[in-house]
């Protein structure tokens, strides 16, 4: 733990007095000119970078509705001032999302409106120097693109569009970010984030099967690249061996063996993850979300199951149909593509599942609702899905839930902290700062309601909470996998 | 032809080009620009018959702002409110003759014009108060109130202070309507009235005014949750005014195997 200091727990998160400049230093390393080669980009900032920034800008002003719009329609009424986690955890105005918003309309003002060619001192317009360009790389990357704001925006006004077009643009002049760029290249070349190759895979999957088999005696399988399962299993590759994520694998496997559904994982698309989408890549996202579907037709599966992971449920649920769509080659009884919550629920409301629920005795537990599953996805056939199936499949195995102020879960729910490509320990200072709301909205009901566990449906959001807990003094094994508590739960072989 | 009149019959003239010409422009690059991706802030209707009772919800009563920011939305919802009024009762300046039901708002129309100067002052007071909105203000942000409070001022102190020649200014209207322009009365409460309402017309297509239009253009809040229907290969967006999703109903359960 680092000598960062994370604000102090009061009763509710006060919306702090204006500090101009407070994060203005922290920024994260940038990509070397290997990583950003092996996505396309220049290595270095180009000699021409204005004009090419500019350029690009345009083209991606005119290609993108959102952006032509909320580039326009902002009336600076304030409703999103105070709604950013970054904002309330940093006290930095230029996180306040219309100021992110800001940094690059005036930009976009300055060069293509009449208003800003104009008239710039009038209407905020500002030329684009290397201090402006610089702006973005640091603010444009304190933004989790969580869509909070989005909410409460009386025109809809999506920060996270703009976070990510300024990303674009920046890794177009050659100012990458490492962290993104360089994971990104990893699933090119290896096929995961981790970059965990096919032997390292399979041997951890058979190391699995064996602790499996240990704690429970039975054989779950751990399946890798079974041509004609049933389900591909597209999961965030953290869940292979990070903690608390594995947990929450054996519980897919668990849950998948009971019910007989055969699975595999894909060793050429060992990844749910589609990072491109938070550096705003069309280009990459297409290319790593085509790995997936040319991984389904390989394997001959029926079904795509996607595991725990916020934004690569984004990616699946909302975009794969434009990217990679229409995906009719799979079975059509089941929606495609499915989220393993959705799977557990369904089979839970069939009684496919004999489940225990007093193996999760001894835990009180609230649910973190992902921030781009939450306000960009949906699961089950109802509106709001997103919301009652993880909770109905919580309810199923454990006896003991509460839930955390409404005004921090729902649509309105506070980002971990650490999504959008912000995961990453040279952002160490903006991940505990950020992680503010919910760690007092968390810490509430430990107080109040003796919760001992909160469970998460992304990976991010669970690497991130069990590292900056202990920045608040809460125990980092807090933190668990959905999937943990149902395969934890379930009886294995009462079927058989 | 008075100076005065011809002056003003071509600033109207040009104005009310600028305004119709920019936001039908506007209105154009909007809806030519595509939208690849699926972007609705969820919860999100399935339909486009709840597309049009989000953007209802939006337009009508500002439910987005209201669980934002209950300051913002008073000021903004009366402001916005009370200018529609006053607008209507101004109608009675176009149309010949005036509507029954126009001539019914004109006492309301009337006497909004203080609620429109209060929920001015409203929006001017916060934007200087609140150190985050004054942290993102330009000055063109404080202007466009101003220009607001203008014409709110001399429009009431023509009703109510030092009534206008309302016919003589009516005769100069309809005389603009049939491209045969009429002497306009030339007090001088009118005149800052109408130049600044040109004014305000003409600004209108180059500034954040867009958001009239830009809401219904908005992808976060005008398109439907369809993307799993479209990756069934289900047609188009949405399908039809109130269809019903086809494909999540029978399938998602576990129930065939």
């Amino acid at each position: 733990m680092s000598d960062i200091k994370a604000p102090v727990l009061q009763d509710y998160v006060p919306i702090p007095e204006l500090h101009p400049g407070a994060m203005a230093g922290v920024k994260p390393f940038k990509a070397s000119a290997e990583h950003q080669a092996a996505l396309g980009f220049p290595g270095t900032l180009v000699d021409d970078w204005k004009a090419v920034a500019i350029k690009r800008l345009g083209e991606l002003v005119d290609g993108s509705r959102a952006l032509k719009v909320y580039l326009d329609s902002c009336v600076k009424c304030g409703a999103c001032t105070d709604k950013c986690h970054y904002f309330l955890g940093t006290s930095d105005p230029r996180n306040m999302p219309v100021a992110r918003q800001d940094l690059l309309r005036k930009v976009y003002r300055r060069y293509f409106t009449w208003a800003g060619r104009l008239f710039p001192w009038l209407v905020g317009a500002t030329d684009l120097t290397e201090d402006v360009l610089d702006s973005w790389y640091t603010y444009y990357h304190q933004c989790s693109q969580c869509r909070r704001c989005s909410v409460f925006c009386p025109f809809g006004i999506d920060t996270a569009e703009v976070s990510m077009a300024a990303r674009e643009i920046l890794d177009s002049v050659g100012v990458g970010q490492k962290y993104c760029n360089e994971i990104l290249g990893k699933v090119h070349k290896i096929g995961n984030n981790l970059g965990l190759p096919e032997p390292a895979l399979r041997n951890t999957l058979e190391g699995l099967e064996e602790d499996v088999k240990e704690a429970t005696g039975v054989d779950v399988r751990f399946p890798v690249d079974v041509v004609g399962a049933e389900v591909l299993l597209i999961t965030p590759s953290a869940d292979f061996f990070a903690e608390p994520h594995i947990d929450g694998l054996i519980g897919y496997a668990k849950v998948f063996h009971q019910a007989g559904i055969s699975w595999t994982v894909s060793s050429q698309a060992s990844e749910a993850a589609n990072f491109a989408m938070f550096i705003g890549s069309r280009e990459q996202m297409q290319k790593v979300a085509q790995r997936v579907r040319d991984a389904a037709i390989a394997l001959k599966v029926k079904r795509i199951v996607v595991g725990e992971c916020g934004h690569a449920w984004r990616v699946a649920y909302a975009f794969w149909s434009t990217l990679i769509g229409p995906l009719d080659f799979l079975d059509p009884r089941y929606p495609r593509p499915q989220h393993i919550c959705e799977v557990t629920e369904g089979l839970i409301a069939r009684g496919a599942l004999k489940l225990d629920p007093s193996a999760n005795d001894d835990k009180v537990v609230t649910f973190h609702d992902s921030c781009n599953v939450a306000r960009a996805t949906r699961m089950g056939d109802r509106p709001g899905g997103q919301f009652t199936v993880p909770r109905s499949v919580i309810r199923s195995v454990c006896a003991h839930f509460v839930d955390m102020d409404p005004a921090t879960i729902g649509d309105r729910t506070f980002c971990c902290g650490g999504g959008g490509g912000l995961l990453t320990d040279d952002l160490m200072e903006l991940r505990v700062k950020g992680a503010l709301p919910r760690m007092q909205a968390l810490d509430a009901v430990v107080q109040g309601k003796k919760v001992t566990h909160m469970a998460a449906i992304c990976a991010i959001c669970k690497t991130q909470f069990s590292k900056v807990m202990p920045y608040y003094g809460l125990p980092r094994e807090m933190v668990i996998s959905v999937h943990q508590l149902v395969g934890d739960a379930i009886v294995l072989g009462a079927k058989e | 032809m008075s100076a005065w009149t011809l002056a003003y019959a071509v600033l109207l003239y040009v104005a009310f080009t600028v305004l119709v010409g920019g936001v039908i422009y506007k209105i154009g690059i909007y809806a030519m620009t595509p939208a690849p991706l699926r972007i609705p802030t969820m919860p999100a209707p399935r339909t486009r018959l709840g597309v049009v009772a989000r953007l209802g919800r939006e337009v009508g009563l500002f439910a987005s702002l209201f669980r934002g920011d209950k300051w913002a939305w008073i000021w903004s919802y009366l402001f916005h409110v009370s200018l529609l009024l006053v607008l209507i009762q101004h109608l009675r300046y176009v149309l010949v003759p005036i509507p029954e039901w126009v001539v019914l708002e004109s006492p309301f129309g009337s006497y909004a014009a203080f609620v429109l100067l209060i929920s001015l002052a409203g929006l001017l007071g916060r934007r200087l108060m609140i150190a985050r909105v004054r942290f993102v203000t330009a000055p063109s942000d404080y202007l466009m109130l101003v220009l607001l409070l203008v014409i709110a001022t001399t429009g009431a102190l023509m009703r109510f202070v030092d009534r206008a020649n309302i016919v003589g200014f009516k005769v100069f209207i309809q005389g603009l309507m049939a491209l045969h322009p009429e002497p306009l009365p030339t007090a001088p409460l009118i005149l800052v009235h109408v130049a600044s309402v040109a004014l305000l017309m003409v600004i209108f297509p180059f500034s954040k005014l867009l958001h009239a239009p830009g809401v219904f253009f908005s992808p976060t809040r005008n398109q439907t949750d369809s993307s799993r229907l479209e990756a069934q290969g289900a047609g188009e967006a949405g399908g039809s005014v109130g269809a019903e999703p086809v494909a999540q109903g029978g399938t998602l359960r576990e129930g065939v195997r």
